[in-house]
């Protein structure tokens, strides 16, 4: 089933299609399809010149493993990152998105995609995310009404709150 | 103790919200039991043998009488009358059912409890001292710094989804009681200078691959230690191993990339965060301590003439108080173990009535509060010495007397294979029996020191690396057996114990542990402990006694066809 978008805590139509690479294909030699896409970083890597000469807007999408330093550089060429959670159990993507909002600034939409469901919402926004890509089969609209307001506050420092509880209420 | 604020109220009672919505949801089908289990986990609920189990957290080991009464309310309504204190500063419940867990983690919230982050791959229940704030030895009082850390870590949103779960200690005492060279991360505070600071340990921990921690940080002081401890997490999770959950730990990670490369990457990390807003107030410090500070003790003299005279007349009081009282920095007061190691139960459970009665006892004695020790023991921190005696007699009506406290006896031990899901082997039998074998209480006391740690599987939860004697339960071919180790400590000089040999069956364990003591007694020097004379003639003799008739040190030929 197709994923479901929200964006800014609202359902929203997905204007983004993601280029994947097929068996036999190789990053250097894939076919850059016009339109909005999210292209691979490998692809980004391969064919930054090129992507950037023939798309206006342009999307990357981070795997677990992909090192957010090694674009850090090239942020302000991305309408959208998407982070993708390949199993929502593996929480490298917190830290992707904390680095990319809080110490390298990226102002653009960042978006979780992937095995993206109900109960991580809450703790993706706080890190910085601001769309999600639901999971089909999941009930959108419980989600945007339950998943982001489940704690009204929170001890610690994140990306929606760069102060931390004790800083905000001094006894 | 520490008393909520309103955030603390709000995020616990916001919390069991979102556990009832969950259980609704995966009742109804909505969610997966797949989607489920990581969420039932990080709110302490397994799905065990016979049953779920419910972890709650007792953070850095402290709790109120009100809570207590608490706990005992939940195991005569949601389970089957008792419960059973971890070696984690955790109480468990083996009996609730699933669908009662929100009702029950709500009751706890009116009394300022939960079971938030108790289990799954996550940050955990902060731990420290038993006998903090009280010990005649502590340098600093842990339990401040140990709430702040504990506010931190929880519902952080960064850190939810580790590859593998995450343990903090903290020792404030000369002597380490917080097992911290055997933690995901282990801190000493110190003071260097006038300043008060930690030194920072990483990559400690039991389990299937038992390696003591190492330094990354000589002295850091207080103020950074949330802006380190996020660096620390932060290449964590990152960078740690989730391909294999067996070397998913920190402990890997860091003997992966040395201890020089790992603590590289840490300070690189925290090159970004120190002095950022996280760094620690002195205001939020103060507010904090203000807590804990010391309950309204008497000024009374050091020595109690009657105390002392019931000392010398009565030999079973003289024996409790041998083992079961422990130096106190205030002259007059004592702190006191009550044993949860009565000889033939399982070590660390209590019945709900035994609760309320503690409850009772931490009101009349010790100011109303108690705390419980990753030896799985009661302590109630606070007791005029003059009430000693009264005390015992009360704790002796109610079987919490056992004056086994360090002895062979006072077993740490896990579930084991009768309710855990992981274990390989039970682990309750072979303490009873072995209980049962030593239930001499002059033997026992000529014995003397020595810290016996029974774990049911390779996950160590009975610390059995760490026991002076350790028994571990393995699986042989479908068979229970059980590896014993030798020599093993916590504490500054912590180590793990060395494999004797071949495993044994379970009704060997008695006869085995009666020889090992055998060759302690036989080679012992005036005034040396088990540990001493171990260290002194080393584990030979110890191998040749138990394995004497065997050929080459291994186990029988009929057991091994049965194994």
């Amino acid at each position: 089933m197709i994923a479901q978008l929200i964006s800014n805590q609202a359902g929203a139509v997905d204007t983004w299609k993601t280029l994947e690479i097929a068996k036999g294909e190789t990053p250097k030699a894939v076919a850059l399809p016009a339109g909005d896409i999210i292209f691979p970083l490998a692809v980004w890597r391969a064919r930054k010149e090129e992507i950037i000469s023939t798309h206006k807007r342009i999307g990357l999408l981070l795997q677990p493993d992909d090192r957010v330093e090694d674009i850090a550089a090239d942020l302000d060429y991305f309408i959208v990152i998407a982070v993708n959670f390949p199993k929502f159990v593996d929480g490298r993507g917190y830290s992707s998105a904390s680095l990319l909002r809080q110490r390298y600034h990226y102002q653009g939409e960042l978006r979780a995609v992937g095995d993206v469901l109900h109960d991580q919402l809450f703790y993706m926004q706080r890190v910085g995310f601001d769309a999600y890509a639901l999971k089909g089969d999941k009930n959108a609209a419980y989600a945007i009404g339950h998943g982001f307001s489940t704690f009204g506050d929170a001890y610690q420092t994140s990306t929606s709150q760069p102060q931390p509880h004790f800083r905000r209420h001094t006894a | 103790m520490y008393k909520y604020a309103a955030i603390d109220r709000q995020l616990v009672n916001e919390r069991v919200a979102q556990f009832r919505d969950q259980v609704r949801r995966w009742q109804s089908g909505e969610l997966t039991t797949d989607e489920f289990r990581p969420l039932r986990l990080q709110n302490g609920l397994y799905v065990q043998r016979h049953a779920p189990m419910l972890r709650v957290a007792v953070p850095y080991a402290m709790m109120s009488s009100v809570q207590l009464r608490k706990l005992a309310f939940i195991a005569r309504t949601y389970d089957r009358g008792y419960g059973h204190f971890t070696t984690r500063h955790n109480i468990q419940f083996n009996w609730p059912r699933i669908e009662d867990c929100p009702d029950i983690l709500a009751h706890l919230a009116e009394v300022e409890m939960h079971a938030i982050q108790t289990s799954g791959n996550c940050i955990r229940n902060v731990t420290t001292d038993q006998f903090a704030g009280v010990a005649a030895d502590e340098v600093i009082d842990p339990r401040p710094l140990a709430e702040i850390i504990r506010q931190w870590s929880t519902l952080h949103p960064e850190f939810a989804f580790l590859p593998r779960k995450f343990k903090i200690a903290i020792s404030g005492t000369k002597e380490d009681r917080a097992v911290t060279w055997f933690h995901d991360i282990g801190l000493h505070l110190k003071v260097v200078d006038g300043e008060v600071g930690f030194t920072v340990i990483v990559g400690g921990g039991l389990g299937r691959t038992p390696i003591r921690g190492q330094v990354v940080r000589e002295f850091l002081p207080w103020q950074h230690i949330l802006t380190y401890c996020e660096a620390i997490l932060r290449v964590y999770n990152r960078f740690g191993r989730r391909d294999n959950a067996y070397k998913a730990r920190i402990k890997i990670l860091v003997q992966a990339l040395g201890v020089e490369e790992f603590t590289r990457l840490v300070d690189a990390e925290w090159a970004h965060l120190v002095d950022g807003p996280a760094t620690i107030t002195q205001g939020e410090l103060d507010r904090v301590t203000t807590c804990f500070s010391a309950p309204g003790y008497d000024t009374l003299p050091a020595h109690d003439l009657a105390f002392e005279q019931c000392r010398h007349t009565e030999k079973a009081f003289a024996r409790w108080v041998d083992r079961n009282t422990h130096p106190h920095k205030v002259p007059g007061y004592a702190a006191v173990t009550l044993s949860l190691k009565p000889h033939g139960t399982a070590p660390g459970d209590i019945t709900g009535d035994q609760m309320d009665a503690v409850a009772d006892l931490a009101d009349q004695y010790s100011f109303g509060e108690l705390r419980i020790s990753h030896e799985q023991n009661i302590i109630l921190a606070d007791v005029r010495k003059s009430d000693l005696h009264a005390l015992w007699q009360e704790a002796r009506a109610i079987g919490l007397a056992t004056p086994n406290i360090g002895l062979l006896t006072g077993i740490i031990c896990c579930p084991g294979g009768d309710f855990c899901d992981l274990a390989n082997a039970k682990s309750i039998p072979i303490a009873n029996a072995i209980q049962a074998r030593f239930d001499d209480l002059d033997y026992l006391f000529d014995i003397g020191e020595v810290d016996l740690n029974i774990s049911g599987c390779m996950n160590a939860c009975g610390h059995h690396h760490v026991g002076h004697i350790g028994v571990l339960g393995v699986d042989k071919n479908d068979a229970e057996f059980y590896q014993v180790t030798l020599g093993g400590r916590q504490g500054n000089d912590a180590r793990l114990g060395k494999v004797i040999g071949p495993s044994f069956s379970a009704n060997e364990m008695p006869d085995v542990i009666d020889k090992i003591i055998k060759v302690y007694l036989a080679n012992r020097h005036a005034d040396e402990r088990f540990l001493d004379t171990f260290d002194r003639i080393g584990i030979d003799p110890f191998k040749n006694r138990v394995y004497e008739g065997r050929a080459h040190g291994k186990a029988r030929v009929s057991e091994r066809e049965a194994a």
